[in-house]
């Protein structure tokens, strides 16, 4: 069977021909590097899809390399938004910025009486492996590459509901600027997630909490104002009229 | 020049930055790929403390169920500081936001987290979130390394530790991304680099990168490796793809059967037992099965939601309604850098080893499940003290630019010269050799085999080379440099298995089926001043 392979050196898709039978995208990709072209580069680690390290987009869509299984005619492309070091190797810097940035952590801990439902509630955002396949599906990169992104807010989310934070207001004030109301609310980050995560719905939770804050969407004030200038900053003062 | 350089970002490495900056040290965590990238991501089961949150628990039982399945090889009293520290480190872990599974008993703090039991226990001993412990341990770890602000160095390879008078003052490592060799000098270096399971490649549950090339590091540089025999095999790894499926499977009531469906084990003894257990069955031809279709699907999505979907993924296997195959792989190295009290390494000053790539001894000749993760926090927390302690008093000369100009000429030697014999195969067939002649079950006749093998691939070396010969992400490079790292242990794991004429643990030898008072102790090796100086 035949696959295809965008190359970063020459920006074409080189075809490599595999043996027929099942087998892991990953697999395939080291048994092209070992018998046949050393210089194919790509990235992996555990082979079960918990490294995150692998990630790529086969025929348009993500895949964790290790868990996809190869088609004949498959097109392998890197992730999209992040800077092709080499072939399907990206980097992820700057998509790792964004963490730092939404704060994503634990800000304040109050001890707290957890219980099976409270470990329930934020069991699958704890489940993200930081592939970063959310990111590369985002169309709203396309757009502002300053966007703190699906894997970020998840994140936000998660530690912003955990019972044992006694300062997500914190957390909510950094995810407003480029964060939760930049979301179109597409739900591609949802198709992409490997581990079934939904960072829409967590997205729509951060909403609410920044509304309680305080916080309103500003789409809406921008649309009162009905200009198109956003000169100075998009003009959003979140502490704005209080 | 810092305080303390950390190389490897798994657990190990980013505890003893969490701890070594609030010590109030300046920090540097290198790695080769990214932090959360790591094996620790891996671990499923759990991490044990004796917490007794599910039924009466003491940390004497914890110490005793320890030092019994060390086999007389670990240093008692190393045990009991870990054992010891345990219930601390889970409340630390609690206090910087870990999600572990939960209890309905309306306590709070680390007395609601869920525990369960692994083999070898006597009491339901380890704390667990799902069965992705070990990744929700990493993850809030790294979180939390954001939060206070850690130094992070991606993508940089360790090439060597530079060392002056017997004392670290850094090391050299290759900048994957732009083929530079940067020197980082340092006070202390805190190695955490990881095991060297994937020597057996093709056979273990561990990732591509745990080649060992921190502990081919040290001794290149003249400190000391021990108990390097002791490779733990997990008993239940995927069958076709080697991929691990948690001992909690047993632990929650999982059954090994044969073709015949009969159990022929305790499932819940210590992992070297069971391994043995089922590669007999193998050795009579039998194939071997993990039973959880007894658990339900209810329960196996609450316990084991990624075992779940790993078995359907690459077994075509259902684990609610047909049995799962699997096979005993490598999966741990006991052995590894030997350290002192202090984690310091020995025959290296101001150098200190934490996690799988050390040896604190805690473990012997076999590790319980649910200690790994134990030993990576609580002395991961232990190394980044004492790191900052030397670091303290430690001389701020750096050391000259030698040690980067000699790897800076080997490197550009790959770059340049001719590839003649491709290296690939030879990763593949050190697999091969060690799974099927320095496995489960050894024995003298083989070990030797192996050895003239391995001497005769390391004579081959020279000839080998690599084929990509671009100076940026050169993953080529970079899987040749491991594989000579894996080369370099691979006599030091045969050698120290002939000379141990015993089984003991992990390491089973035919012939010699007991136990001799007379090897219990440690087989260190040490490079001769001639060799280190090469």
């Amino acid at each position: 069977m035949q696959i295809k392979i965008l190359r970063s050196e020459t920006n074409t898709h080189q075809r490599y021909t595999l043996p027929a039978g099942e087998i892991p995208l990953l697999n395939a990709l080291s048994y092209i590097k070992e018998t046949q072209d050393a210089t194919l580069t790509f990235s992996a680690g555990c082979r079960a899809s918990v490294c995150g390290t692998c990630a790529v987009r086969v025929n348009g869509r993500e895949e964790l390399a290790c868990a996809y299984k190869v088609k004949p005619g498959d097109i392998i492309e890197p992730l999209q938004y992040h800077p092709v070091l080499r072939d399907l190797k990206i980097d992820k810097d700057k998509a790792k910025e964004t963490l730092a940035k939404s704060t994503a952590w634990l800000h304040d801990n109050q001890e707290a009486s957890l219980t099976h439902s409270d470990e329930k509630l934020t069991e699958k955002q704890t489940d993200c492996i930081l592939c970063d396949s959310c990111y590369s599906a985002c169309p709203v990169y396309a757009v502002n590459p300053d966007f703190l992104g699906p894997f970020a807010l998840t994140r936000a989310y998660r530690y912003s509901s955990d019972k044992r934070e006694s300062d997500a207001k914190t957390i909510i004030d950094n995810i407003q600027s480029n964060g939760v109301w930049d979301c179109t609310l597409c739900g591609e980050c949802t198709m992409a997630c490997p581990k079934g995560i939904d960072p829409k719905m967590d997205i729509t939770m951060l909403r609410g909490s920044s509304v309680q804050f305080g916080y309103d969407d500003p789409s809406f004030s921008q649309q009162s104002f009905g200009t198109p200038d956003f000169g100075g900053g998009f003009g959003f003062d979140p502490n704005g009229g209080f | 020049m810092i305080d303390i350089l950390i190389i490897g970002s798994g657990g190990a490495g980013l505890t003893a930055a969490l701890s070594a900056k609030e010590a109030g040290a300046s920090v540097t965590v290198i790695g080769k790929t990214y932090p959360t990238n790591s094996q620790t991501s891996m671990a499923q089961g759990g991490i044990n403390a004796a917490l007794g949150n599910v039924g009466e628990d003491h940390v004497s039982s914890h110490i005793a169920d320890t030092i019994k399945s060390a086999h007389g090889l670990c240093d008692e009293d190393m045990v009991r500081q870990m054992c010891a520290d345990a219930p601390e480190t889970i409340a630390w872990l609690e206090r910087i936001g870990v999600p572990f599974s939960r209890l309905d008993n309306e306590k709070s703090g680390a007395g609601s987290i869920a525990q369960r039991q692994m083999g070898g226990a006597s009491a339901r001993r380890a704390c667990y979130a799902q069965d992705y412990t070990g990744l929700k341990i990493l993850h809030t770890l790294y979180d939390t390394c954001l939060k206070e602000e850690i130094d992070f160095l991606d993508e940089h390879y360790l090439l060597n530790l530079i060392t002056q008078d017997d004392t670290v003052k850094g090391a050299t490592f290759l900048d994957i991304r732009t083929g530079e060799i940067k020197q980082i000098d340092a006070k202390s270096v805190i190695m955490a680099t990881g095991g060297y399971g994937s020597l057996y490649h093709g056979f273990t549950t561990n990732a591509y990168g745990s080649t060992g090339d921190g502990v081919a590091a040290v001794l290149r540089a003249g400190g000391a490796v021990s108990d390097m025999e002791f490779i733990q095999f997990h008993p239940t790894a995927l069958k076709h793809s080697s991929i691990l499926i948690s001992e909690s499977a047993r632990g929650e009531g999982g059954y090994l059967v044969n073709e015949a469906g009969k159990r022929f084990v305790d499932e819940l003894k210590p992992r070297d037992e069971v391994a043995r257990a089922i590669f007999s069955q193998m050795q009579e031809g039998q194939r071997v099965f993990l039973d959880v279709r007894h658990l339900g699907e209810e329960k196996l999505m609450e316990l084991l939601p990624q075992e779940v979907e790993l078995c359907k993924m690459h077994e075509h296997v259902d684990p609610a309604k047909e049995l799962i195959p699997i096979k005993p792989v490598a999966h741990y190295t006991m052995g590894g850098i030997d350290v002192d009290y202090a984690l310091e390494v020995n025959g290296i000053k101001g150098c200190f080893a934490v996690g799988e790539c050390s040896n604190a001894k805690v473990h012997g000749a076999n590790r319980l499940g649910g200690n790994s993760l134990l030993e990576i926090t609580a002395f991961g927390k232990f190394a980044g003290e004492n790191a900052y302690k030397h670091a303290v008093y430690a001389s701020s000369k750096p050391a000259d630019i030698t040690q980067q100009q000699k790897d800076s000429a080997e490197i550009k030697t790959l770059l340049t010269q001719k590839e003649s014999v491709n290296f690939y195969p030879y990763r593949e067939m050190l697999g091969n050799i060690f799974y099927d002649k320095v496995g489960i079950v050894r024995e003298n006749a083989q070990l030797h085999e192996a050895l003239n093998e391995v001497i005769t691939m390391q004579v081959t070396q020279k000839e080998m080379g690599i084929a990509d010969k671009s100076q940026t992400n050169n993953q080529n490079l970079i899987d040749f440099l491991e594989f000579q790292n894996a080369l370099l242990l691979a006599p030091t794991i045969i050698s120290a298995a002939i000379a141990r004429d015993e089984s003991r643990g992990a390491h089973y030898k035919v012939g010699f089926e007991s136990e001799d008072e007379t090897l219990k102790k440690h087989i260190v090796l040490q490079w001769t001043k001639e060799e280190t100086c090469k």
